[in-house]
């Protein structure tokens, strides 16, 4: 029965099946495949979808199905999120391999990981789990992305985390840790504005100082999301995020200022739980759709090269 | 137990997952030494949030694999019986469509379950059900094509089997408490008391779960190993003298179990 694990490569004799569609300016959401019908329904949307790599990991079935149908008129991103890039040990080459092959296979608009870790030793723990920011971390993380750059032939997005704790031993702030590791390695930068705001919340700083201090020029992608409420050990706001709700009004907030600083940056609401039907999501990314045209034209934004 | 204390915190630049990993799946341990809040802020509710994602979204992989099996036990068992899964058995691979493949041998040790004996099979037909969804795609044999082969050679045959097709045997009516708790719809007395076997298969898009009538598995079994038509249907008559080959035939041919016919041409027999 394990031999489902062992999938035959799909990658350069079916590659350039899908047209070229472009995602700049554009709002985007998560793609569930209980939206498809409606999607299909609707016919061609204005917007991107963006699916989780490893869903899409099988050798076949109703997966690559729907995520056909759905590139052949929409641009993709194939958003990676176990590649455990942040961890200490040796990227999993087996799994590089397939990110690979999805690549070759649907060629997506955008590509993009994590700077978090997965998995350790041989368990796989299926949460973006933090690591400590330190010269030699920075070092191997930028090794573990060099890695991912060569063997997929392009550049990827390394999206920030949502943290709840801090190291003892971290000497980096986060936007130094990533400025430097685009720096290194080339690759461009996921934006991730709830992640921010959840982190600075979590981490008692100020969300904007941090945007303030975040490389934007470098940023391909930004995603938006709903977070949930609980408390910390001193009985004060702990921010969760869930991606089971609609985007809070704080972040729509900062999202607008951001891209009132960047000109537009193809944006994505991701709604991972409690999905609600397709309209509702929808209009989440035409309040996205809305923001990013009101800033259309306003700002020249300088080229990121890490796109496609 | 202690190791995060004894080595101390930040031992090496890469002790962090060493450090990290060890209490994710033991409520016993307590948080590890070298996290915190900010500005003195104590980490046990902070690190209890990694905690709780990792066990809940895997106990949420587990529901998801097998919902009828949830379905028959009820949540609050399932989920007790699927937390105590993933914390001795937690996954290897990223890819979470993979896991759950020792949870029905886990069910049928599971002390709590020893009244549900069939339970296992149930499970064990929804791992097959998504092997069988992420199978390859493959164009199943037409219905015709095995009535193209001359009589004189239809013994010799052999057939390759789809991606997707997987047989399950059980000494209970598995298939029947499957079928009743696969869905949504409402749950009637289950009148089977005979032992079922299932065949498995997704010609197209959809998964399809089959009963198989007497000596089915036997014959398709031996089919699926590379045996011919005729040691097929001879196996599976030793089993069952009420086998059925024309039903048989028809039935798998029918549910998209095989993809294409050989061993009739070129090598004489």
């Amino acid at each position: 029965m394990n031999d489902l694990t062992a999938h035959p490569a799909r990658g350069a004799s079916e590659a350039s099946c899908f047209p070229a569609h472009a995602t700049e300016g554009l709002a985007g959401t998560s793609f569930k495949h209980e939206h498809l019908p409606a999607i299909l329904a609707a016919g061609r949307q204005h917007c991107f979808f963006e699916v989780h790599a490893e869903n899409y990991m099988g050798a076949g079935g109703p997966p690559h199905d729907a995520l056909t149908r759905i590139r052949r008129d929409h641009p993709v991103s194939l958003h990676g999120v176990c590649m455990s890039i942040g961890g200490p040990q040796p990227l999993d080459k087996a799994h590089l391999g397939r990110f690979k092959s999805l690549i070759g296979r649907y060629e997506p608009a955008l590509v993009s990981e994590h700077l978090a870790w997965s998995t350790h030793e041989t368990t796989f723990y299926n949460d973006l789990l933090p690591l400590p920011y330190t010269p030699a971390t920075l070092t191997r993380v930028a090794d573990h992305v060099d890695e991912v750059q060569e063997a997929i032939g392009r550049p990827i997005l390394m999206e920030n985390p949502s943290t709840y704790v801090l190291f003892a031993e971290s000497t980096m702030s986060e936007t130094a840790f990533l400025r430097e590791l685009v720096r290194r390695t080339g690759c461009g930068l996921l934006l991730d504005i709830n992640n921010v705001f959840v982190s600075a919340t979590n981490q008692g700083y100020s969300a904007l100082d941090y945007l303030a201090d975040f490389p934007l020029e470098h940023v391909g992608e930004i995603h938006l999301a709903g977070h949930a409420e609980q408390s910390d050990d001193e009985g004060e706001l702990l921010l969760i995020d869930s991606h089971d709700g609609p985007v809070a009004d704080a972040v729509w907030k900062l999202f607008d200022r951001v891209i009132g600083r960047s000109g537009p940056i193809p944006t994505l609401v991701e709604w991972d739980s409690a999905i609600p039907d397709w309209p509702v999501l929808k209009a989440e990314a035409e309040a996205a759709q809305a923001i990013l045209d009101r800033h259309a034209g306003s700002t020249t934004r300088e080229k990121v090269h890490a796109v496609g | 137990m202690r190791s995060a204390e004894q080595h101390g915190r930040g031992i090496t630049p890469f002790s962090y997952a060493d450090d990290f990993t060890p209490a994710l799946l033991d409520p016993e341990r307590a948080a590890p030494a070298a996290v915190r809040g900010p500005n003195g802020k104590a980490a046990k509710k902070r690190y209890d949030v990694y905690r709780n994602n990792v066990t809940v979204s895997l106990i949420d992989a587990l529901a998801a694999v097998f919902p009828a099996t949830q379905r028959i036990t009820g949540t609050d068992f399932f989920r007790a019986m699927a937390r105590f899964h993933v914390r001795a058995t937690p996954p290897t691979s990223p890819l979470l469509f993979e896991y759950g493949r020792d949870f029905p041998d886990f069910i049928e040790n599971y002390e709590y379950a020893r009244q549900m004996p069939w339970l296992m099979d149930v499970a064990r037909i929804e791992r097959a059900w998504l092997d069988a969804y992420h199978a390859a795609d493959a164009e199943p044999l037409p219905p015709e094509s095995l009535a193209a082969v001359p009589a004189p050679r239809l013994a010799d045959a052999v057939l390759t089997p789809h991606p997707s097709t997987r047989i399950l045997r059980s000494r209970f009516p598995a298939v029947s408490i499957f079928a009743a708790n696969r869905g949504d719809g409402p749950v009637g007395p289950i009148d089977a008391v005979e032992p079922e076997d299932a065949l498995v298969t997704r010609p197209h898009l959809e998964v399809i779960i089959r009963r198989l009538p007497p000596g089915g598995a036997i014959f398709l079994m031996h089919l699926i190993e590379g045996g011919s038509l005729g040691m097929a249907a001879a196996a599976a008559l030793e089993e069952s003298p009420q086998f059925d080959l024309t039903a048989n035939i028809a039935g798998m041919v029918g549910a998209g179990a095989f993809t294409a016919i050989g061993g009739d041409e070129n090598d004489g027999h």
